[in-house]
């Protein structure tokens, strides 16, 4: 069961490797002259984004090899700043405690990715004030009947301390008040959608980029959390995605940067849900 | 020379890693942070950072975990040793010993879409994510850990006896609850010792499962989160932060549970042999 799983994900991995060989940009030509290693850690938003770059530049010159691990926001800015990674991504910008700790830190934003409270697809839910949710998320509503629900206890989800989207939702939507101790505490945004779309009475938040059809974004104030209206303003609950470096970057990091902000990082960070930074 | 030399060597990790926990909790004592840990609100915005409610929420889903869990493997192996049919016995102890080989995510991503739903819909309290729905699926974790310590245990006892006690006419139930249990009595307590440090130790089950919401729960049907859990869901924030610092007050006392599990055991393993040469 477990190798076949494995070798199934061989697999995918060998034919999404294998589509992308044709191609090539110019914009690869950057790396032309260039050789030697690049390590990325933190953030797990920035994952797809990141692997896209390193596949096609590695594809293109194999004297190049980039590493992709997670972590989170934290870890990435620790180990960039310990010097055992060359990129450390993050979700948030550099805390200013973290600053003092590493003073030369430089953070590059590439992307904005938009929090959207979620439902469950079967809740009639379709729209809440930033107020009906603060209230919701506080504990002074609890019943879905109070905002015009079905007659059932409101299931409160939330993120970690050290989720990036947790950190943005609760700014910029609950205008850091209180989220109460007995709310559920998921460890990342796959698990608050599993946990969303299996519980009809469930609300939660989540990153733009992971919405499907599974749950159900909640239009937030009559605006609906959609790419657009991120990009064109009048969504509120956005965070940028930051890659961040120790120092003035070496060739290799800069180019990879470059890479990333180009054109060619555009279209991915766009087909991975999020918004390019222009 | 070769083997201990490398004892000598695991017991230096054991300290290094003592030593490691200790130096880097040491700047909660001095700072005063101290008082801050040991309150019972985790409301890390506010300044209150309590780890309280993970240490009774660890505390609660062992215990709870484990009468659960031990019954049901102390009657196991009393089916294996006599009280059920023969047939069934290989059966049986294979299932159990394949059940340790399966990897703890697989019993969470079970509980996580099966249990928790059940529990949902059937109680009408709460999301199901609870230290019930929790300590349900960690007492299937523990019950191999059980089971196969008394079995071990009876396996050296029963054969010795069983001649006798049917020459004496005593019957099964009998033999087994007055006379094996009885002299089996290091293997019932190591199986109670290491079944209930191997619930303390377990993360996945209770970071997928337990809800992870810092709070004294009221009823077995509301959300809780264990030390193991918090340090997973706080590993990842700004290293610099009183937040993370609770990381290593939370390891620093699973560790100390632990080493006080394998301590016991060692205690018990010494009094056992003694008994067993002087009788």
């Amino acid at each position: 069961m477990r190798s076949r799983l494995l070798s199934g994900l061989c697999l995918a991995i060998f034919l999404t490797f294998f589509s992308s060989l044709p191609a090539v940009s110019e914009e690869l030509n950057q790396f032309a002259n260039l050789q030697g290693e690049i390590d990325i850690a933190g953030g797990t938003a920035h994952i797809p984004v990141m692997k896209d770059a390193a596949r096609k530049i590695m594809t293109q010159y194999p004297h190049i090899n980039i590493t992709v691990a997670g972590g989170g926001s934290g870890v990435g800015i620790q180990k960039v700043g310990e010097g055992l990674v060359g990129i450390g991504n993050a979700g948030r910008p550099v805390s200013s405690k973290e600053l003092s700790q590493y003073p030369q830190m430089i953070s590059f934003p590439f992307a904005v990715d938009g929090v959207a409270p979620i439902v469950n697809p079967v809740n009639k839910i379709d729209n809440l004030s930033s107020a009906q949710i603060k209230d919701i998320f506080s504990g002074g509503i609890s019943n879905w009947k109070d905002v015009g629900g079905d007659d059932a206890a409101i299931h409160i989800y939330s993120r970690d301390e050290a989720s990036g989207t947790r950190s943005v939702f609760w700014k910029k939507c609950l205008s850091r008040g209180d989220i109460v101790e007995s709310a559920n505490i998921v460890p990342s945004n796959g698990a608050m959608k599993i946990a969303v779309s299996r519980d009809h009475y469930a609300l939660g938040y989540m990153s733009i980029g992971h919405l499907d059809e599974t749950v159900k974004a909640v239009v937030l104030d009559n605006v609906a959390p959609t790419q657009e209206n991120a990009i064109n303003g009048l969504y509120p609950v956005i965070r940028k995605l930051f890659m961040n470096t120790n120092g003035a970057p070496k060739p290799l990091v800069n180019a990879f940067i470059n890479y990333i902000s180009g054109a060619d990082g555009a279209a991915s960070i766009t087909s991975h849900g999020y918004i390019p930074l222009k | 020379m070769l083997f201990q030399g490398s004892a000598v060597f695991s017991a230096l990790i054991v300290l290094a890693l003592f030593g490691f926990l200790v130096y880097f909790t040491l700047p909660l004592f001095s700072e005063g942070q101290f008082t801050e840990l040991f309150s019972w609100h985790w409301r890390p915005f506010h300044g209150e950072f309590g780890i309280l409610p993970m240490i009774v929420g660890t505390v609660l889903l062992a215990i709870s975990a484990m009468l659960i869990a031990y019954p049901v493997g102390l009657g196991i192996c009393l089916f294996i040793h006599g009280l059920g049919p023969t047939w069934l016995v290989r059966p049986v102890l294979f299932l159990v010993y394949g059940m340790t080989g399966i990897p703890t995510v697989i019993y969470g991503f079970v509980a996580v879409f099966l249990l928790v739903p059940l529990l949902r819909t059937t109680l009408a309290h709460g999301t199901g994510f609870s230290l019930l729905a929790a300590s349900l699926t960690l007492s299937i974790l523990v019950l191999p850990t059980i089971v196969l310590l008394i079995n071990t245990q009876l396996q050296q006892i029963v054969p010795r006896l069983r001649l006798t006690t049917e020459a004496l006419g005593i019957s099964r139930i009998h033999e087994l609850t007055r006379i094996s249990l009885p002299s089996a009595s290091y293997g019932l307590l190591a199986a109670a010792i290491l079944g209930f440090g191997r619930a303390v130790g377990d993360t996945l089950i209770a970071l997928m499962v337990a809800g992870n919401a810092a709070q004294i729960p009221g009823t077995a049907f509301d959300s809780i989160r264990t030390l193991t859990a918090h340090i997973a869901l706080v590993v990842a924030t700004d290293s610099q932060s009183t937040i993370y610092h609770s990381l290593f007050a939370a390891g620093l006392i699973l560790f100390m549970t632990t080493t006080t599990v394998n301590l016991l055991l060692h205690q018990i393993r010494r009094r056992s042999s003694r008994e067993g040469q002087s009788a």
